[in-house]
């Protein structure tokens, strides 16, 4: 019998079939094959060790492999230990795709942890809401999702600026100019912090957003100098902070009579630029290394022995951290064969823990984290001093600046 | 009136920085037609090496400039040596090398000097801002304006008026009648391969301390450098000199008036325009090739 290509596309399609009726398990998801075999939990480790933002998320990368490794060290998950398996998908969102489907169909991950940027979160959603399984994302973002395969640890906006953007009018005065990085994080807490500064009487006497990875501010400076705006809000990310502090500073400003306020800028770009550039101005985030509490001083330390006495902790290493905890949290309230990403997901949903920053509890309705916001000025030593924090814990509100949209249990509702 | 002296120092102070960074980029495209895509990591590589100067040893910064000039022009010279020479009749593959040697450049400082961002110190008599005609011009980029115009000064000297120079012009001009001469060709492309190194290499420890220091920061730089070098017309001083002008003081308006997002959007779009109706730039040179 010769080989013509019809013929081989024939057969190859009645082998295939005889093998899908011969082998079931392969074919039907979930069946037989338990998600946590012999002695051991699988999960995904995605955060990008090369390319453009490895410098923050390899910080992400260790605080991930700290928290599994001090719960192994403390007997697991109910005697099972936690197996990460490590991808790095380069700072590319088409890798992390590409990955995000390995570690759930080859591997078998029962939850994946990763990513800090939107546009690689976005990248894998469709994965993890395809195969039914759990992405936990510790990064800050601008809110406006409402996935159910996702767990958010990180701060949406109402929760970075609700009290912020009060205490800057109150304290420094009405007059804003925004300016971020030119893409959609910057563009959606402008919107949060316009709306604030409407309720407030404030005014915007400038919105302006920049190339990511722009170094160059001469214009922005001018325009500063032109608009004497009193507070200076700030989305700027990357690179750009750092060439956006030394300008300004050069340019003879001074952060008492016209400060930054900015979302961004955490200890890791302080350690870049040089405290003495950043001294004086002001950030608003859940977590800051200085903080002050037995978690916080437990995770330092336990991350400079780990990494060097220079490492740094920062607002998203933190939820790095504590969502591990979570997880285990979880996965404990589980038989072991119940453990699947959606029994996870509901068994989350309401947990509380003591994580560096406070208590956080996980919204059962839409997924993210209560927090605790604190208002924090940069010192000259490279540190955060926390002037205010909030008096309790501040509800997740994702679609804050979407009157009548929610995300509830059973997604968006009102859009 | 304030802000307008201000915007026009601003873009001088584009200007410079782009004038600097081309500069180098010039003399070897210029001069041996070699296009180098390595050349925003000869300014990385700069930048780096102000920073393991002044970290590790505490240099002071004058002195790491001096001593980066000849580290970077060395780093040039092992390439044109080891690579580029053997390509001088394949410009594609120049382009595919150096390409490549960037990369290559790239992943090594990832790997030594650790993907984290640096930090350069300024030097403290240059840390503030003076005022001038009643606006704060920033110390630091005056000098940086003032050091630019030295070196072009130095550049324009050392290619018209020393015997290198004529050297130089001659292989410029025809590479083998100048052999014929008893020039040593292949010695003159290797020290201006590594001048123009040192110089990118310059430019990146005078920019480390105004913007940040990462192993990919070149590849911003390379870009500009050549649009500069395009629009100016190569192998020639001047056109380099204006069109650095032109699009640094452009870019600041622009960005003034408009954002910084358009603004940038706004010039390529008119070095489309321009490249479309005067390929070889403003200003072209009377070389025959």
């Amino acid at each position: 019998m010769t080989i013509t290509r019809r013929s081989f596309i024939k057969s190859t399609a009645i082998a295939g079939a005889a093998g899908a009726v011969g082998f079931p398990h392969i074919w039907i998801k979930d069946s037989g094959l338990a998600w946590a075999a012999g002695n051991e939990i699988k999960v995904g480790v995605l955060f990008s060790l090369t390319g453009t933002t490895a410098v923050v998320e390899k910080s992400l990368h260790n605080a991930t492999l700290m928290a599994i490794d001090e719960i192994n060290k403390a007997g697991g998950i109910n005697g099972m230990k936690i197996t990460p398996v490590v991808e790095d998908p380069a700072s590319d969102p088409a890798t992390f795709a590409d990955k995000a489907n390995k570690l759930v169909l080859n591997d078998r991950c029962v939850s994946v942890f990763g990513s800090y940027t939107s546009a690689s979160r976005k990248a894998v959603l469709p994965v993890f809401e395809k195969r039914k399984n759990l992405y936990w994302y510790p990064t800050l973002y601008e809110g406006r999702e409402c996935s159910k395969d996702v767990m958010y640890t990180g701060a949406v906006p109402n929760q970075q600026q609700k009290d912020f953007i009060p205490w800057l009018v109150k304290n420094h005065g009405k007059k804003f100019y925004l300016i971020g990085s030119n893409y959609i994080y910057p563009k959606e807490e402008n919107n949060v912090c316009k709306i604030l500064l409407q309720q407030l009487g404030g005014e915007v006497v400038g919105e302006e957003y920049v190339p990511l990875g722009h170094s160059e501010f001469g214009s922005v400076l001018n325009k500063f100098r032109e608009t004497k705006p009193d507070v200076i809000f700030s989305t700027v990310v990357g690179d750009s902070v750092i060439a956006l502090h030394k300008q300004y500073k050069a340019a003879g400003f001074t952060p008492d009579k016209m400060p930054m306020a900015s979302l961004t800028t955490s200890e890791v770009e302080i350690a870049a630029m040089g405290g003495e550039y950043a001294a004086g101005h002001y950030t608003s985030a859940p977590y800051f290394m200085s903080h002050q509490s037995p978690e916080n001083q437990k995770f330092v330390e336990n991350y400079q022995k780990r990494y060097g006495k220079d490492a740094v902790t920062h607002f998203v290493s933190e939820p790095a951290y504590f969502q591990i905890y979570l997880f285990r949290q979880a996965v404990e309230k589980l038989g072991k064969g119940d453990i699947t990403p959606i029994n996870i997901r509901d068994a989350a949903g309401g947990l509380e823990i003591m994580a560096p920053q406070g208590r956080v509890k996980v919204d059962p309705d839409n997924l993210h984290c209560y927090l605790w916001p604190k208002i924090a000025q940069a010192q000259a030593d490279g540190q955060f001093k926390v002037i205010e924090q909030s008096a309790e814990w501040v509800k997740p509100e994702p679609y804050w600046a979407y009157p009548g949209q929610s995300c509830t249990k059973d997604g968006l509702k009102g859009a | 009136m304030d802000i307008v002296l201000g915007q026009l120092f601003t873009g001088l102070s584009i200007g410079s920085i782009l004038l600097l960074v081309a500069l180098g980029l010039a003399i070897i495209y210029g001069s041996m037609g070699v296009i180098n895509l390595a050349h925003g990591e000869f300014v990385m590589l700069g930048a780096y090496s102000t920073w393991l100067l002044q970290s590790a040893f505490g240099l002071p910064f004058l002195a790491c400039l001096v001593l980066v000039f000849f580290m970077v022009a060395f780093a040039g010279w092992v390439v044109e040596r080891g690579v580029v020479r053997f390509l001088y009749y394949r410009p594609l593959d120049t382009i595919l090398a150096t390409w490549g040697i960037g990369i290559i450049l790239q992943q090594a400082v990832r790997l030594s000097a650790g993907a984290e961002l640096r930090y350069v110190q300024t030097p403290e008599a240059l840390a503030g801002s003076i005022d001038l005609l009643g606006i704060a011009i920033p110390s630091y980029r005056l000098f940086i304006l003032a050091v630019t115009a030295g070196l072009l000064l130095l550049t324009w000297f050392l290619v018209q008026h020393t015997e290198f120079g004529m050297k130089l012009r001659a292989v410029t001009q025809n590479r083998e009648m100048a052999s014929c001469y008893g020039i040593n060709s292949s010695r003159v492309f290797s020290l201006t391969f590594a001048f123009g190194s040192g110089l990118a290499g310059l430019a990146g420890a005078l920019v480390a301390p105004i913007k940040s220091v990462a192993p990919d920061m070149g590849t911003n730089f390379v870009v500009d450098a050549f649009m500069v070098v395009v629009v100016g017309g190569v192998g020639s001083l001047l056109g380099t000199v204006a069109s650095s002008g032109i699009l640094g003081g452009s870019t600041a308006g622009l960005a003034f008036l408009l954002n910084d997002t358009l603004a940038k959007a706004l010039v390529f779009l008119a070095v489309v325009v321009l490249i479309r109706f005067r390929p070889r730039g403003l200003f072209v040179d009377r070389v025959r090739r």
